[in-house]
């Protein structure tokens, strides 16, 4: 059966990876920890999108289409940001 | 409650619909039928596809979360109990500002459509027509702070959708250059449906005044002013159900199999030109002098301008009344139609009026661009070249 | 099943034009669950950095035990789908039956976990509105965050129960080799939403439960 291995290897992986996050959010390295957690995550997220769902091998407008979701995340998660970053008096009191 | 759920609801039937016209244009196009040689109206319906699909979902967790909220009283949205009101405002224009393209792309599809027909020219710039489209899809998802300069959100993030609004207005403006330059030299018929392709195209006065809007401090002098009705019912009513008319006339014989009476519906549309003109056109001069909208009543000094309207908004329903007549007696009167009473070039021609179950008989295969008129004679899309 | 292995639906011209459409369906409507679950997400980060401490100290109560062990589930599960799509691929049924109960089985299990940590949560009084006593001076705040706890795990754990249902009426009509070989883009594009229900938590749970552990 094909990618078997590869299949496996990646399970290993994020199941390291899972031990590592939970381990990172108990260093005391304050900000850092939650940036820290979403690196991790996200490399979890792109193992499970390169080699579980196949991204790669697939049709190309696949990978548009899934970078699509994400980039229109992020611009949701850029402007509205901008806005609470930059805000006086938020919070409120 | 039970509007949410149906909005919901709603939401997800637009978010299937865009799904499917996605999959469709890239997956299932009749042979030789490439992107550059689809119709403008197909790459409009594409982007609006775009919008469906990528805004409505956040629009259905936020109706979701408002829903929680009321269900649970813990703040998420509700300043009373501890919500921020502009995170509401945030999530629902991220959807909401879209959706506006959602409505008037389809229109600017159909007007490409329309304009080579009855100047029997070719488009003029079609890649730019064809990728602004894309290009305001794209950039209608960056401006929707500029519905809140006022409601409270900081300076900053105000300046910066301020000067992005300017930057959705000049694909808009391509797309009517564009239009004009087709017409330039072209041998225009005056049919209805061009007819509601020229008063589209006057209406780009509604886009012009958005740019108004656009600018920070204009809007805060015009916010919730009858300026912004007016804005917003010129490209709604003015620009959208123009080119719907303008549409359901050019395509009326290929749906039904039957004709309009001609003079009836030039007559309509050009009723409907000036009733919607009398109707909204005051509005403009209203707001500006600061007639705030939502309120039934004003001060005297006002009184000329409403009752102009008022009466732009009688001739403007008599005229909408027409089509409806006449459509309905056509359905059963009509004259039979043929396969192309417009000379019109594109694949849904050469077909019978109206199509078959299958719509084409036999797939067809494309040969050259959507908008080859060269004269009155026209060179449908399947002729090879000689 | 009289239909015969390489006949396209009525709309397509070949098989491979439907299997190249339906994938594609599915990317574009996962690309539209990455904006459904963005919605919440935009809302925990505004609340996550106005209230810090109350986020902070919400967190701390979550069950990090529970929460790990609930993540490993959902990986292994992942990884018996991505195997079925192998062996739907490789024409192996009984095999792809297996995994795809196995998948199935996992997703079950994450649900049990899930509703005992809920059930936890109900006797630490944590469950906003019906059940919530908290540090006074960070109630407030912290019952928001536990809201939006509830809200996306609820909201996850209903894609994974669509998800398990998918997998058992996958796995129940599995005779007649309907999804071997060529057919096999079912199973595919079932995984592919089964993956994507992994990545959300994948998120999730770093955002919920790893919140000021150090502090």
């Amino acid at each position: 059966m094909s990618g078997l291995r590869a299949n496996l290897l990646v399970w290993l992986a994020l199941l390291v990876l899972l031990g590592a996050t939970t381990g990172g959010a108990y260093l005391p390295i304050g900000r850092f920890n939650i940036a820290l957690a979403l690196t991790i995550a996200a490399i979890k997220a792109a193992l499970v999108l390169i080699v579980f769902m196949r991204l790669w091998e697939g049709p190309r407008l696949a990978r548009v289409f899934a970078v699509a979701g994400f980039f229109w995340l992020g611009i949701l998660l850029w402007l509205a940001g901008g806005d609470y970053l930059t805000r006086h008096g938020f919070p409120p009191g | 409650m039970l509007a949410l759920t149906g909005v919901v609801v709603a939401g997800f039937s637009s978010i299937l619909t865009g799904l499917n016209f996605i999959v469709t244009i890239h997956r299932m196009r009749a042979p030789g039928l490439g992107w550059y040689r689809l119709p403008i109206f197909v790459w409009s319906l594409y982007s609006t596809s775009v919008i469906l699909v990528l805004a409505t979902p956040v629009l259905a967790i936020t109706l979701m979360l408002v829903a929680l909220e009321r269900i649970v009283g813990i703040g998420i949205f509700d300043p009373k109990l501890g919500g921020d009101p502009l995170l509401f405002q945030h999530l629902f224009w991220f959807y909401s500002h879209p959706a506006v393209y959602i409505m008037i792309l389809p229109g600017m599809g159909v007007v490409s459509e329309l304009i080579p027909c009855f100047a029997r020219k070719s488009l003029f710039g079609y890649h730019f027509v064809a990728w602004c489209s894309v290009a305001i899809a794209g950039l209608g998802f960056l401006v929707w702070g500029h519905h809140m300069f006022v409601s409270g959100q900081s300076m900053s993030a105000g300046l910066v959708f301020s000067f992005l609004s300017f930057a959705v207005a000049v694909p808009s403006a391509i797309k009517v250059f564009n239009w004009t330059a087709t017409l330039h030299k072209g041998w225009i018929r005056f049919d209805a449906p061009m007819l509601y392709a020229l008063a589209f195209i006057g209406f780009t006065i509604g886009g012009l005044t958005g740019l108004f809007l656009a600018a920070l401090a204009i809007d805060v002098h015009v916010t919730d002013t009858y300026f912004v009705i007016g804005h917003f019912h010129y490209i709604m009513v003015g620009g959208m159900v123009t080119a719907y008319f303008g549409g359901l006339h050019f395509w009326w014989a290929k749906i039904t199999g039957r004709h309009y009476p001609e003079y009836l519906a030039r007559a309509a549309a050009i009723l409907i030109f000036f009733g919607f003109n009398l109707t909204f056109f005051p509005h403009f001069v209203l707001g500006y002098l600061g007639m705030p909208r939502r309120y039934a009543s004003y001060p005297p000094e006002f009184q000329v301008w409403n009752v102009l309207s008022t009466a732009g908004s009688t001739i403007l329903a008599l005229a909408y009344l027409m089509p409806l007549v006449y459509l309905v007696w056509s359905l059963f009167f009509g004259r039979r139609a043929e396969a192309n009473p417009w000379g019109a070039t594109g694949l849904e021609w050469q077909t019978s009026s109206p199509p078959p179950t299958h719509n084409f008989a036999e797939t067809p295969v494309v040969r050259r661009g959507p908008y080859v008129y060269s004269g009155p004679e026209p060179v449908p899309q399947t002729v090879a070249d000689a | 099943m009289p239909r015969s292995v390489e006949a396209s639906a009525i709309q397509f011209v070949t098989l491979a034009q439907q299997r190249e459409a339906a994938t594609l369906g599915i990317w574009v409507f996962l690309a539209t669950e990455v904006l459904f679950f963005g919605g919440m997400i935009l809302g925990y980060a505004v609340y996550r950095w106005s209230y810090p401490e109350a986020f902070a100290a919400a967190g701390r109560h979550t069950a990090i035990v529970l929460g790990t062990a609930n993540t490993a589930v959902l990986l292994t599960s992942s990884l018996t789908m991505a195997l079925a799509v192998a062996a739907a691929e490789a024409r192996r049924r009984r095999l792809l039956v297996l995994l795809l109960l196995a998948t199935a089985a996992l997703g079950c299990a994450f649900l049990g976990i899930k509703a005992a940590e809920y059930l936890k949560d109900w006797h630490e009084h944590l469950v906003p509105a019906l059940n919530f006593t908290f540090e006074p001076r960070l109630a407030g705040p912290a019952e928001l965050f536990f809201l939006i706890y509830f809200a996306t795990t609820g909201l996850h754990a209903i894609h994974l129960t669509i998800g398990i249902v998918v997998m058992l009426v996958l796995a129940a009509r599995s005779r007649h080799d309907r999804y071997l070989g060529p057919r096999s883009t079912t199973v595919e594009i079932a995984g592919l939403y089964w993956h994507f229900v992994d990545i959300v938590w994948i998120f999730l749970f770093p955002l919920l439960y790893l919140g000021g552990r150090s502090g």
